[in-house]
C-alpha cells in the first residue's frame, strides 16, 4: 500500500483570475474587466448551466477565443455534465468542437469524456471540473494518472487547512472559488434537484430548474414551489430569492428555518494573500447565468484585489470600496467564507 | 425454486444512519438469517460516528461470511481529511473482502492495489463509455447512481457483460452530502461538538414541507429522500435492465420483513400487489416512491 506522498511547498504565485461568461457580451467585459481565463459552455445540456437564452453557439465561441486571444487571455470551455447514456454523441461532439474553436483547455468531469478528450485530442488540457467532487488529493491523482489532468477545481466543501493539505499533496495545479453562489451539498453528487423535479445537475446540467418554478400568491403570502414541492413561503414585504432547493425554508421537528442552507453568496477576499502564500493556481468567480454588467464589476473588483495582494501580501486588507459593490451584487446581500471558514462547521 | 435458480441475489446496503452498537449487533445477527446474499458493512457517512471501530467492522464481516453472506467493505462518501484517507486505505489494504468504492480517492488507491471493486451509488457512471472506463481498472460490479432510470440501466451496462448491475430496490435515497452536519446545525450544535444527537434518529431526521409534506430526511452530512424507494413492482422492469442484483437500505423497523417480501417475489414468484400491501401496512416512515425507476421525479410513486 503507498503512504502518504512526501508533501511538497508550493511558491507563493499570483492566481489567474478565472471568470464566468453566459453570452459574448459578458466574456468581452470580463475580458475587459482584467480576466486572465473566461470559462463558456455551449447551448446544450453538455454543461452544468443549462439554462434557456444562456451560453454559447460555436460562431460565438469562435468570436469569443478571438476576442480573448487578441488581448492575451484564455478561453476555458466547460464540459462538465455527464454523457447521457441514450444520447452520448453531444459530449463527444462537444470535445471536437473545444479543439476545432481554440479553446485553452476542457473543464471535465465525466471520465467518458476524459478518455474521449485523451484518445482524440491528446495534446488538450483538461481541468478537472468541481463537478467530478474530488476532494482529496488521493481523488486527484485518479484523474491525473489516468486522463492527464493538469488543473483540479476543488468543491466549496473544504476547510482552508484542507485546502492546503491538498496543495502540499497533489500534482496539478489547483483552482478554487472565490466569489459567487455558495453550492452548500457537494457538486456532482447532488439530487436533491431530481427528486423534487426529475433533472438535476448531473442528468441535465440544471438545479431547480427554472420550468419547474410555481409562484402563487395566497392569503399566507407568496407560495413558490418546485414542480409540487412548498420551497418557501414569503410575506409581503419579504426579499424574495430565487426557489433554489437548499435554500428553502422547511419545517423540521416543529420548527421551521433554513434547515439547509441560508440564501447567503461565497466571498473569499480576506483570505487571498493565505490563498496565495498557499499556491492556488486560480481562483474561480462563479455565475454563468448573471448579467454581463455583474460579471464586469465583479472581475473589476477581484482584479484589483489579485493585484494588491500578489504586490503587498503582508499589507493587503480587504478594500471597504470593494466590499460595497459586491455586497450590492451578492445573493440575499450577505457574504459567507463558507466551509473555508472553520466557525462553519 | 431450487437455489442456483435465483433471479436476483438481494444486497443488504450499509446502515447509512447511525445506531447504537448494540442495535447493529443485533439487526446483523437477524440479517445472517436472512434471505440476503450479500452484506455492504462499513460507515460511509460521518468518519466522527465511533460506535464500531475499524476491527469490530472486520469481524462483524467474518461472523456474516462464516454464516455464509458474501460480505463487501464500503468506503466513506465524502473523504475531507488525511485520517480518513488513512481509514481507506486501511480497508482496501485488508485483503479479506471485496471493497466498494465512495468516491474517486477510493478508486485510485483500490486501482493502485490492483484490487477488484465495486463502484458504489456516489460514483458517477451515467454511461456505457464511463462504465467501460471502469471495467478496464477493475471494476466488477456496478451500484447505478440513485437518479438513473430503470431505461438507462441495460444501455449503460448491457447484459451479459462482465460487471454486474446493482439497483437500489428499497429504502431512503441518498441524495446529497456537504461539509455541514444538518443534524447538529438543526440542534445548534457545531459540527465538531456534535454531541453525535444523530443517534437519536434511527431513520434520520423528517424535514417537511411548509404544508407538512414529508420531503428529506437529515442524517448528519448526509440527505436522504423522506420516502423509501420501492421497486418490488418492477421485477419484469428490473430484468430487463440486466439487473442482477437489488440494494435492499436497512431501516430500523421491520426490515426482515422488506427482505423477506423482496425474496418471495423476486425469487419465488409471489404476486408483488400482495407482498406491497403488506410493506404499506409496516408503516414504514416517509411512505414509498418509485419515480426515478420511471424516468420521473424521484419522489413520485407510480400508479399501478
Amino acid at each position: 500500500m503507498q503512504n502518504t506522498p512526501l508533501p511538497r511547498d508550493r511558491a507563493f504565485r499570483k492566481p489567474e483570475l478565472v471568470c464566468p461568461a453566459g453570452s459574448l457580451r459578458a466574456l468581452q467585459l470580463a475580458v475587459d474587466a482584467g480576466a486572465d481565463a473566461v470559462y463558456l459552455g455551449l447551448r446544450n445540456a453538455t454543461n452544468a448551466r443549462n439554462f434557456a437564452g444562456l451560453n454559447f453557439t460555436d460562431a460565438q465561441v469562435r468570436e469569443g477565443v478571438a476576442y480573448a486571444h487578441a488581448r492575451g487571455r484564455q478561453v476555458l470551455m466547460a464540459l462538465n455534465t455527464f454523457v447521457r447514456a441514450d444520447e452520448p454523441e453531444p459530449w463527444y461532439r462537444a470535445v471536437d468542437s473545444a479543439v476545432a474553436l481554440g479553446a485553452d483547455a476542457l473543464i471535465v468531469a465525466d471520465t467518458a469524456v476524459m478518455a474521449h478528450a485523451v484518445r482524440h485530442h491528446p495534446q488538450l488540457r483538461l481541468h478537472l471540473s468541481v463537478q467530478a467532487s474530488a476532494t482529496t488529493y488521493e481523488a486527484i491523482a485518479f484523474y491525473r494518472e489516468h486522463y492527464g489532468i493538469q488543473r483540479a477545481v476543488l468543491p466549496r466543501v473544504l476547510t482552508l487547512s484542507q485546502v492546503g493539505h491538498v496543495l502540499r499533496h497533489a500534482e496539478v495545479d489547483i483552482e478554487v472559488f472565490g466569489f459567487g453562489s455558495l453550492c452548500v451539498m457537494v457538486e456532482g453528487r447532488c439530487a436533491l434537484s431530481s427528486y423534487a423535479t426529475g433533472q438535476s445537475p448531473n442528468n441535465a446540467g440544471v438545479c431547480s430548474p427554472a420550468g419547474a418554478v410555481r409562484w402563487r400568491d395566497t392569503a399566507g403570502g407568496v407560495e413558490v414551489r418546485l414542480n409540487d414541492v412548498l420551497i418557501d413561503r414569503f410575506a409581503a414585504d419579504e426579499p424574495r430569492g430565487y426557489p433554489t432547493l437548499c435554500k428553502g425554508r422547511f419545517e423540521v421537528n416543529g420548527r421551521r428555518d433554513y434547515a439547509l442552507e441560508e440564501p447567503t453568496s461565497l466571498n473569499t477576499l480576506a483570505l487571498l494573500p493565505e490563498l496565495m502564500r498557499m499556491g492556488v493556481s486560480a481562483i474561480k468567480i462563479e455565475g454563468r447565468q448573471r448579467s454581463p454588467a455583474y460579471v464586469q464589476q465583479v472581475t473589476r473588483v477581484w482584479r484589483q484585489a489579485i493585484d494588491a495582494a500578489a504586490a503587498a501580501p503582508d499589507r493587503f486588507s480587504v478594500q471597504p470600496a470593494w466590499t460595497a459593490a459586491l455586497g450590492l451584487l451578492a445573493e440575499g446581500q450577505q457574504h459567507t467564507l463558507g466551509a473555508y471558514d472553520r466557525p462553519w462547521r | 425454486m431450487p437455489s442456483n435458480d435465483r433471479s436476483f441475489t438481494l444486497t443488504v446496503g450499509p446502515v447509512l444512519t447511525y445506531w447504537p452498537r448494540r442495535t447493529l449487533v443485533q439487526f446483523y445477527a437477524q440479517v445472517a438469517e436472512s434471505a440476503a446474499g450479500t452484506v455492504v458493512l462499513g460507515e460511509v457517512v460521518c468518519s466522527r460516528r465511533h460506535e464500531m471501530k475499524p476491527d469490530d467492522w472486520l469481524a462483524l464481516a467474518r461472523d456474516l461470511s462464516s454464516a455464509g453472506k458474501e460480505v463487501v467493505l464500503a468506503t466513506q462518501a465524502l473523504l475531507e481529511s488525511e485520517a480518513d484517507l488513512r481509514a481507506l486505505r486501511r480497508i482496501a489494504a485488508q485483503g479479506e473482502f471485496l471493497v466498494e468504492a465512495g468516491d474517486a480517492s477510493a478508486l485510485h488507491v483500490l486501482v493502485q492495489a490492483g484490487v477488484p471493486h465495486v463502484l458504489g451509488p456516489h460514483i458517477n457512471v451515467y454511461s456505457h463509455a464511463a462504465l467501460q472506463e471502469h471495467a478496464r481498472l477493475g471494476a466488477v460490479r456496478w451500484v447505478a447512481p440513485v437518479e438513473l432510470p430503470l431505461a438507462s440501466l441495460a444501455r449503460v451496462n448491457p447484459p451479459g457483460g462482465p460487471i454486474t448491475t446493482e439497483a437500489w430496490a428499497f429504502g431512503r435515497l441518498p441524495l446529497s452530502f456537504s461539509a455541514r452536519c444538518f443534524t447538529a446545525r438543526h440542534h445548534r450544535l457545531a459540527k465538531d461538538q456534535c454531541d453525535f444527537r444523530c443517534l437519536e434518529d434511527p431513520d434520520g431526521l423528517l424535514l417537511s414541507t411548509d404544508d407538512g409534506q414529508p420531503f428529506l430526511a437529515l442524517n448528519g452530512i448526509q440527505t436522504l429522500s423522506a420516502g423509501q424507494q420501492c421497486l418490488i413492482r418492477e421485477r419484469a422492469a428490473l430484468q430487463a435492465a440486466g439487473v442482477s442484483r437489488l440494494r435492499l437500505s436497512p431501516v430500523s423497523q421491520g426490515f426482515g420483513d422488506v427482505v423477506a417480501s423482496f425474496d418471495r417475489v423476486m425469487n419465488q414468484g409471489a404476486d408483488a400487489e400482495d407482498a406491497l400491501a403488506a410493506l404499506r401496512a409496516l408503516a414504514l416512515p416517509g411512505g414509498l416512491v418509485d419515480g426515478y425507476a420511471h424516468q420521473r421525479p424521484g419522489l413520485e410513486w407510480s400508479a399501478a
